[in-house]
């Protein structure tokens, strides 16, 4: 297959310099690391260590009036500080949190209250928060205040919810916060004139992102400067400040907010501001005293945040060969309590939903609907492991009906090389519309196959079934839309020291971001690595950002650093070209050296360049004083140039057109023991696809953790709702998280299609890992046992009795391979 | 009869005997890091089930959030801050494990990685570095820890290139 090769249009300056391969592509070993390892990183809750203590008292009913907040047991405990109700907010504070992201089909949304407004909606919303002297005693305040509640009936489940027996929201009676539709052609039609159709309908149940480290908010206000800084665990630093800045009625230059080292995110930081992210500074400015708060593991259960549930009813239409004709799914989708982060999840399911394929005419309907439980916000893909959930059930469906192999089926609805860039008339999660700018969908299908043994399927089953075992495979393939604006920038400095300082307003959390942003800088500027500190996800150092989320770090701040870089290097060219009496095209970089090409005694250090870029008057060291002896005297000209500024440094935005699309593959090879019903997934392989690449080892890292979330998400990990609304399972003991034991071997093989909508041609990478397991999984279990999976997760316990079900449907597979005596 | 509230231990921590005075239902893990100022162990379940508190007491990987400081006064406490070993210039020998994590890029966020690094040390420590390692070894060592970024991939990678660092230092 060709690969793609493009211009590069559409960035904002047309350029598209080469950059030196120097460290740009390298597995180059982690910077952060050197902390971390340790013990030396500085977490939420390794700050402040004289800060006052907030503990929260949180609903236990997951629907009720408050009726009555009796503090006065409270009182007596020693160590008290403070006790704030809804009653002690006003203005701002007093309003409902923000919709963050309004769009005009979320047409009844809602949000909470920083802390309850006489109604609560589900189990751990906060309805006081107690500050104490540490935490322990914030905890035995907090234990004896009694709050008297009416309980309201309780809405859990997409069905429950569809059902509106009851309603979580008075006013909204059918419990429907929107209705998100997008089509591109008359489905209907399409559908009745298809040779064949099928109809079906699966679950995918809630989990979340789970870090290890919870969220957790550090407020200090600086009485004498009328100033607050704020730490917290977030993944949208800029955005958190203005919201404080808003809701506490501070300018905005009064406020700063740092995100300090992030114990992981995966989705979960990116909701702001949390209840706690306005009433810790609150309580701060209120107290004049440091307040901190960390989350413990029941809090992050209860009031953080989920995702994943959804109902989808699928009808497609086909042909004889398996090419879809028509794609029709309506979506009931869990949106917890509230919607403070709108209908994004909806969107970016329903708009990746068509993966790599040929949709002629598709229409999707997804309902967002409310129901009293935690609120869900984006978990690592964000919607996309529940689209391609469902694709790839339906393509797993046709193969089956039609009797041919899941693999050919996908194969002859791909979206093939020549077709890009590809629209499909769809509009996506950034406003923009769904184009896939490069890809090489058949060239994915092929490693895949050749990387998981595809063709020995039937062999390995065999062997299998010799083993008393029952063995399946199973495959899914996405496409993941990556790198939505709408901007993030970036500032590189050098300094007279040769230090050469790095600075972008999205956060990391984990992703490695000081070592990626710093290859890239090494590589166009030409300076050691060991120069080079980045700074993310801090106010003080880069005010403007959007945040990390969408698998966009790298594509945005990435791209903007490089830019910023360039810009840097044309202004050191231009003075050391000056200064060397040489043209700018003449000179290189190396090693932080900036020299004449091929004449080595003619040359000038960049840290050199750093001192004569800003004319000084005063020589305060020596380096000072011998810029001033080296600066020219043109008394004809001004020391700073119009149009230029003092020092070396530039600061550069990449704002991208649309989203860039990266792609992937993956297959599973499951064994079943068919006395226990215990799932054991013996293989698993990856084809992954994410442009040019900056750290291929910080990738693959991404690539094996989005995997074990995979794996988690399909055999492990529940949300488990009772009827009353409790989550039974708020604790590691009970929801279970993926130990190393329950993670396969990866096999990983690549593919690099570069992305011509950004300078360095790379695409997202984050949270390619996950997205298609639970279906790949699904797959492969269906494959093994020959009933239709039609809800995941699935534990032993329901493979049993799906199996053991004369009423579960047999797949036409199994039939097949009964009938003909195969292995089934 | 009186109950105490609150007790005075003395533990050796990283080889250092240090006093504290601790509530006496303050957990192990609270008191080495808001006590002692060692914030390298990290909590992020309390119930005993991640492992990112762990610490060596006595030379035995131990949940802290699962014990009372009361319960070490008097005992020998290893924390990630005393892993590495000060070499005569007064400079830092990271442990091999450390070294390993960082070389198989075996963490992403660092938040779970200290909990998994003492457990890791203390087995690699116990065993005699000339024996093969196997994987049931490298299970036992990292199956009790949960890691939300890494998919323990690298880090199984880091506890075999640990072991052959030590093997190979004999």
């Amino acid at each position: 297959m060709a690969r793609l090769r493009r211009p590069c249009g559409g960035s904002r300056h047309g350029r598209c310099a080469a950059v030196t391969t120097k460290l740009f592509g390298e597995p180059v070993r982690r910077r952060e690391d050197a902390r971390l390892i340790v013990g030396k990183g500085r977490y939420l809750d390794d700050i402040g260590h004289t800060a006052l203590a907030a503990a929260f008292v949180r609903s236990p009913h997951a629907h009720a009036r408050i009726v009555d907040i009796d503090v006065e047991g409270a009182l007596d405990v020693e160590g008290l500080v403070a006790i704030y109700t809804y009653e002690d907010l006003s203005g701002p504070m007093a309003e409902p949190l923000p919709v963050l992201i309004p769009h005009p089909q979320l047409t009844a949304p809602r949000t909470g209250y920083p802390l309850a407004n006489g109604e609560v909606n589900h189990v751990g919303e906060p309805i006081v928060m107690v500050v104490a002297t540490d935490r322990y005693v914030a905890e035995d305040a907090a234990e004896r205040i009694a709050v008297t509640y009416e309980e309201l009936p309780v809405v859990v489940g997409v069905d429950g919810a569809r059902e509106a027996k009851h309603a979580v929201h008075e006013e909204i009676p059918d419990n429907v916060a929107a209705r998100h539709h997008q089509e591109t052609g008359d489905v209907e039609p399409a559908l009745a004139a298809a040779p064949h159709t099928l109809s079906f309908t699966q679950y995918i149940e809630r989990s979340a992102c789970t870090p290890m480290e919870g969220k957790g908010v550090h407020a200090k206000w600086d009485a004498d400067d009328a100033s607050l800084r704020v730490y917290t665990s977030t993944q949208a630093s800029t955005s958190v400040r203005a919201a404080i800045a808003a809701k506490l009625e501070l300018s905005l230059d009064k406020v700063e907010v740092i995100a300090p080292d992030v114990g992981g995110g995966f989705g979960v930081k990116i909701v702001h501001p949390w209840p706690e992210e306005l009433l810790v500074p609150l309580a701060a400015i209120n107290l004049g005293r440091e307040v901190k708060w960390t989350e413990d593991r029941r809090e992050h259960f209860i009031s953080s945040a989920h995702e994943r549930q959804q109902r989808q009813e699928i009808t497609v239409g086909f042909d004889d060969d398996g090419r879809i004709t028509a794609l029709d799914v309506h979506i009931w989708h869990d949106n917890g309590a509230y919607t403070p982060y709108g209908i994004i999840v909806p969107i970016v399911t329903a708009t990746q939903l068509v993966g790599p394929y040929v949709i002629p005419v598709y229409r999707v309907i997804v309902e967002s609907v409310f129901t009293n439980t935690v609120i869900v916000t984006p978990y690592r893909g964000a919607g996309r492991p529940q689209g391609c959930y469902a694709m790839e059930r339906t393509m797993d469906r046709i193969a089956d009906e039609l009797g041919l192999d899941r693999a050919l089926v996908r194969e002859r609805n791909l979206i093939t090389p020549d077709q890009f860039p590809y629209d499909h008339h769809l509009t996506f999660q950034d406003g923009r519309p769904v184009i896939y700018d490069s890809g090489d969908y058949p060239g994915l299908l092929d490693k895949l196959r050749a990387l998981v043994g595809w063709s020995e399927a039937d062999r390995l089953r065999a062997d299998a079934e010799a083993r008393g075992r029952l063995l399946g495979v199973g495959m899914a393939m996405y496409v993941e839309g990556t790198g939505p604006g709408p901007y993030e920038g970036g500032h590189v400095q050098v300094l007279g020291s040769g230090k050469v300082l790095v600075s972008t307003g999205l956060t990391s959390q984990g992703q490695g971001h000081e070592t990626a942003f710093a290859q890239i800088v090494a590589s166009e500027l030409g300076v050691p690595i060991e120069d080079i500190e980045v700074t993310t996800g801090d106010t003080r150092r880069f005010g403007y950002a959007v945040g990390t989320f969408a698998s966009r770090a790298a594509v945005m701040s990435g791209n903007a650093i490089a830019l910023a870089a360039r810009g840097v290097r044309e202004k050191a060219l231009r003075i050391a070209a000056d200064v060397l009496e040489a043209a700018p095209e003449d000179l290189e970089i190396d090693a932080g050296l900036i020299q004449v090409k091929g004449v080595p005694g003619t040359s000038i250090p960049l840290r050199t360049v750093a001192v004569l870029s800003n004319p000084l008057r005063y020589a305060f060291d020596e380096a000072a004083k011998q810029a001033t002896q080296f600066a020219t005297h043109d008394d004809t000209k001004p020391p700073v140039a119009e149009g230029d500024a003092p020092g070396l440094e530039h600061r550069d935005y990449y704002s991208p057109i649309r989203s860039t699309f990266a792609s992937g593959a993956h297959a599973a090879i499951v064994e079943i023991d068919p006395a226990t019903w215990e799932i054991d997934v013996v293989k698993y392989a990856v084809v992954h696809d994410c442009g040019n690449v900056v750290n291929p080892m910080i990738v693959e890292g991404q690539v094996h953790g989005g995997v074990a979330q995979g794996v988690g998400g399909a055999l492990y990990e529940r949300m488990a709702y009772d009827a009353d609304g409790q989550l039974q399972n708020a604790s590691f003991m009970d929801f279970l998280m993926p130990y190393a034991s329950e993670v396969p071997d990866v096999d990983i093989d690549h593919q690099q299609t570069p992305s011509p909508l950004n300078p360095l041609g790379i695409k997202g990478a984050g949270e390619a890992g996950v997205i298609p397991g639970t279906a790949a999984i699904a797959s492969a279990i269906e494959d093994a046992v020959g009933r239709r999976i039609t809800s995941m997760p699935i534990s032993p316990t329901e493979l049993y009795d799906l199996v053991r079900n004369p009423d579960s449907e047999m797949t036409a597979t199994a039939a097949r391979r009964a009938g003909t005596g195969a292995i089934s | 009869m009186t109950v105490d509230t609150e007790r005075t231990i003395t533990v050796t921590v990283n080889g250092v005997p240090r006093e504290a005075t601790v509530p006496v239902r303050r957990l192990l893990s609270d008191a080495l890091r808001h006590d002692l100022g060692l914030t390298g162990t990290h909590v992020g379940c309390e119930h005993g089930v991640c492992g990112a508190c762990t610490v060596l007491v006595d030379g035995d990987p131990v949940r802290s959030c699962l014990m009372l400081a009361v319960q070490v006064d008097g005992r020998a406490v290893t924390t990630v801050e005393g892993l590495a070993r000060e070499d005569k210039r007064g400079g830092q020998v990271l442990h091999p494990v450390q070294e390993a994590f960082r070389e198989c890029h075996a963490l992403q966020c660092g938040f779970c990685t200290p909990g998994f690094l003492m457990t890791i040390a203390a087995g690699l420590d116990k065993r005699d570095p000339a024996a093969e390692l196997t994987e049931e070894e490298v299970d036992d060592m990292v199956g009790g820890n949960l890691c939300r970024c890494t998919g323990y991939a690298n880090i199984k990678k880091a506890v075999h290139h640990a072991a052959a660092t030590m093997r190979d230092a004999q």
